[in-house]
């Protein structure tokens, strides 16, 4: 039980890494498949970051005195992850916006029957 | 939002802070926490105020999609013609130190000009994303 | 002096150029920086081969950080390689771009989309070239994200859907490569990839490294559309813009492969590729699942874009197959597939462009008779057809003989039939076209001849004709192919 609860971080990422994959895969709507999609990518954000903590290190900024610090380079790698997520999310939206403009709708199904239709 | 009188006192009240306060964690993220990509969203986050509150219309007015474009590909130009700069002064792409005599002060010269031009992308496009999105199905 | 700046002068100058092409607002001037930026990075991409060929590896260390600290370029024998098909094929495309964007692509849209294009070249260059693990994600995210933009702006609505469908699969896969690097950084502490491969070894044992290797394989996977992980690939190939689909199919999957070799051998090579792989039938399994699935499927599609989008996952089917061999002749026959695909289906999809530039769309209905009217181009597309099935005289042929070799050598008898069965089934599909094009007559009765402009035609036989220089002149390719997999297997040279 305590290893379990040692690990927390690591059950919050999965769980948020679970639940972001089943909304992509199990919903029809495009903008909800968006959302699961940017759940998904934070749970790695939080893996990251979760793992960079050094226990008893203090925020990496320096300040003359030798100290402990977390270590900030996974932190840096996930400030661009996360620009990359935000980039990738307007992206997703702007077709969504035009799938809605030329279609009329943003369901899954009510999209594949008018493609199916010619 | 325009009749909303609270409204619109308060984000005028407000918009010059967050512009401020935007320009200092740029300026100062080579000192403390702070840098280009934050300042950049905290700067876009005033203007997209600005539009929330007084319409689209008139923050189209102040920073023209053309005008951000062109914001948005100078920025990425200034990030990397410091580290063609660089090259040219001698050292590997993105060499800080070799663009002033003294070490030090070229690598606070060039994380000051690459975050600069960090910020101005990051606030370019957030601005631009919002005006192209709230520009749609009128 | 500035020999030793070609490492990062190959990213940084396409990478320079979308911004730049962004501020003149003119299609032909962005054309033409396109244009000359292409062929000035397939010049430094040749000078790189010439370097790594004579003098060995080349780093390249960004901001002058020593690695394993800093973020180091390194060019060895296969990504000098990679890149050079990755310019080549850019530089070509460009040049046939120019007629095929102008009817295509909006007055308006012109510039950004040569933007969009360039941003896409530099992120395959930057995955191909750069040596850090992490690096190799941002470009990813770069080439794919501009991949997306690039597929949308295909004519039919359905190029949304398609590039929709390709982000969220995209993106899935991105991530799962961020999770596996995450987890290497956790139990090495690095993310350089030379440096890696040292440290991994004591740490081979530990379930998290294993878990890593999985989270890779299934993230390239999904990139590389290895089945059955390929449902993005046929959609967002089929309804791309003409010049889209000829420089994606040709390099988006390639450099995709050459991440699947990286981690495979460099990184993860002493525990899984040389004690796991061999002793497990998963990826040869999955390979020919996708030779023969997909080749089936491609005989059913009366689209010949979607029809050349299936051949695609078959294709790498064989790419994939020659790797999984763990031996130097599978794996000298999967990277010269790597280059003799490229050439193929980059020339297949240019003069598809050129069908759809004169006839407007790419059905079998459209194509019928079209040996008549647009002779030059259906011959190219009937070599390059050639080519794909593997007939002797062309470069199809050679990475198959290696395949066959490498199944021989091990005593594979069952994977030489898949391969066989494999281009029987390239037969049907290819001849259905030709008996599309030359024995029916087209649909409204037009015999005349209106071939596809010169700037068109030109750049698509000089595909098509590498495809029989290379069958015919083998050494070069298979040279550079064959150094790269000793080079890979970590054999003395």
């Amino acid at each position: 039980m305590t290893a379990f609860l040692e690990h927390y971080n690591y059950w919050i990422a999965i769980f948020l890494m679970m639940a972001g994959f089943y909304t992509v895969v199990a919903r029809g709507n495009l903008v909800k498949k968006i959302v699961g999609l940017n759940i998904f990518q934070a749970s790695v954000f939080l893996l990251y970051i979760s793992m960079g903590k050094v226990e008893g290190g203090t925020a990496p900024i320096l300040s003359g005195k030798p100290e402990v610090f977390s270590n900030p380079l996974p932190h840096v790698l996930i400030l661009t992850a996360i620009v990359v997520g935000v980039a990738t999310t307007a992206l997703g939206l702007s077709f969504i916006v035009r799938i809605n403009e030329s279609y009329g709708t943003t369901e899954e199904d009510e999209i594949q029957h008018m493609d199916d239709e010619p | 939002m325009r009749h909303h009188l609270v409204l619109r006192v308060v984000s005028k009240l407000l918009i010059p802070f967050i512009l401020l306060f935007g320009l200092y964690v740029q300026f100062h993220g080579d000192f403390g926490p702070g840098g280009g990509f934050q300042a950049g969203v905290i700067f876009a986050a005033g203007f997209i105020l600005y539009a929330l509150i007084f319409g689209r219309e008139n923050a189209v007015k102040v920073t023209p999609p053309r005008v951000l474009q062109a914001l948005m590909a100078f920025g990425l130009l200034l990030y990397a013609s410091v580290g063609v700069v660089g090259m040219i002064n001698g050292g590997n792409f993105l060499n800080y130190s070799v663009l002033r005599a003294d070490g030090v002060a070229g690598q606070h010269l060039g994380i000051l000009l690459i975050e600069l031009g960090v910020g101005i992308t990051v606030a370019a496009v957030m601005i631009m994303v919002f005006l192209m999105f709230t520009g749609r199905g009128r | 002096m500035i020999a030793a700046h070609f490492p990062i002068l190959q990213v940084v100058v396409p990478l320079m150029a979308a911004p730049f092409v962004v501020l003149f607002r003119n299609g032909t001037v962005a054309w033409f920086i396109s244009f000359a930026v292409s062929w000035f990075a397939l010049a430094i991409s040749v000078a790189l081969l010439g370097q790594v060929m004579d003098a060995g590896e080349i780093s390249y260390a960004i901001g002058d950080w020593a690695p394993p600290w800093g973020i180091e370029y390194r060019v060895d024998k296969i990504n000098a390689f990679v890149l050079l098909i990755v310019s080549a094929i850019a530089a070509i495309v460009a040049t046939f771009a120019r007629a095929s964007v102008e009817k295509e692509i909006p007055e308006d849209k012109q510039v950004l989309f040569y933007s969009a294009f360039l941003l896409c070249l530099t992120g395959l260059l930057g995955i191909t070239i750069t040596g850090d693990a992490f690096n190799i994600f941002v470009f990813l995210e770069i080439s794919s994200l501009s991949s997306y933009a690039l597929i949308a702006m295909g004519r039919d609505r359905r190029a949304l859907t398609a590039a929709f469908q390709y982000l969220v699969m995209g993106t899935i896969g991105a991530t799962f490569i961020l999770i596996g690097i995450g987890l290497i950084y956790m139990m090495t502490g690095t993310l350089n990839i030379a440096d890696m491969a040292v440290r991994i070894e004591a740490v081979s044992t530990s379930p998290t490294t294993v878990a890593a290797a999985a989270f890779i394989f299934v993230g390239v996977g999904l990139k590389l559309a290895l089945f059955p992980l390929h449902l993005w690939l046929p959609n967002a190939y089929t309804f791309a813009p003409s010049m889209v689909s000829a420089f994606l199919a040709a390099t988006a999957t390639k450099v995709s492969v050459y991440v699947m070799l990286r981690f495979m051998f460099t990184v993860f090579g002493k525990f899984f590729t040389f004690e796991f792989l061999p002793e497990s039938p998963i990826l040869i399994f999955l390979a020919s699942l996708a030779i023969l699935t997909a080749s089936t499927v491609a005989i059913f599609q009366n689209n010949l874009k979607r029809m050349l989008a299936y051949s695609s996952v078959a294709q790498i089917g064989y790419m994939v197959f020659g790797i999984a061999m763990v031996n130097v002749s599978g794996l000298t026959a999967g990277i010269l597939h790597l280059f003799n695909h490229a050439l193929m289906k980059g020339g297949l999809f240019m003069a598809l462009g050129c069908i759809a530039y004169r006839l407007g769309a790419t059905s079998i209905e459209q194509v019928a008779g079209a040996g008549r009217r647009m002779p030059l181009t259906m011959f190219a597309f009937v070599i390059g057809g050639l080519s794909l099935i593997g007939v002797p005289l062309t470069a199809g042929f050679v990475s198959k003989w290696y395949l066959l070799l490498g199944a021989m050598e091990k005593g594979w008898w069952p994977a030489a039939v898949i391969v066989l069965v494999g281009s029987l089934l390239a037969v049907v599909y290819v001849w259905r076209v030709v008996e599309a094009a030359y024995f029916r007559p087209s649909p409204d009765g037009a015999t005349t001849v209106e071939e596809a402009p010169l700037s068109m035609l030109i750049p698509t036989w000089v595909l098509i004709g590498a495809n029989v220089y290379f069958g015919i002149h083998t050494d070069l390719s298979v040279s550079v192919a064959k150094q790269a997999a000793v080079q890979l297997l970590g054999l003395a040279p």
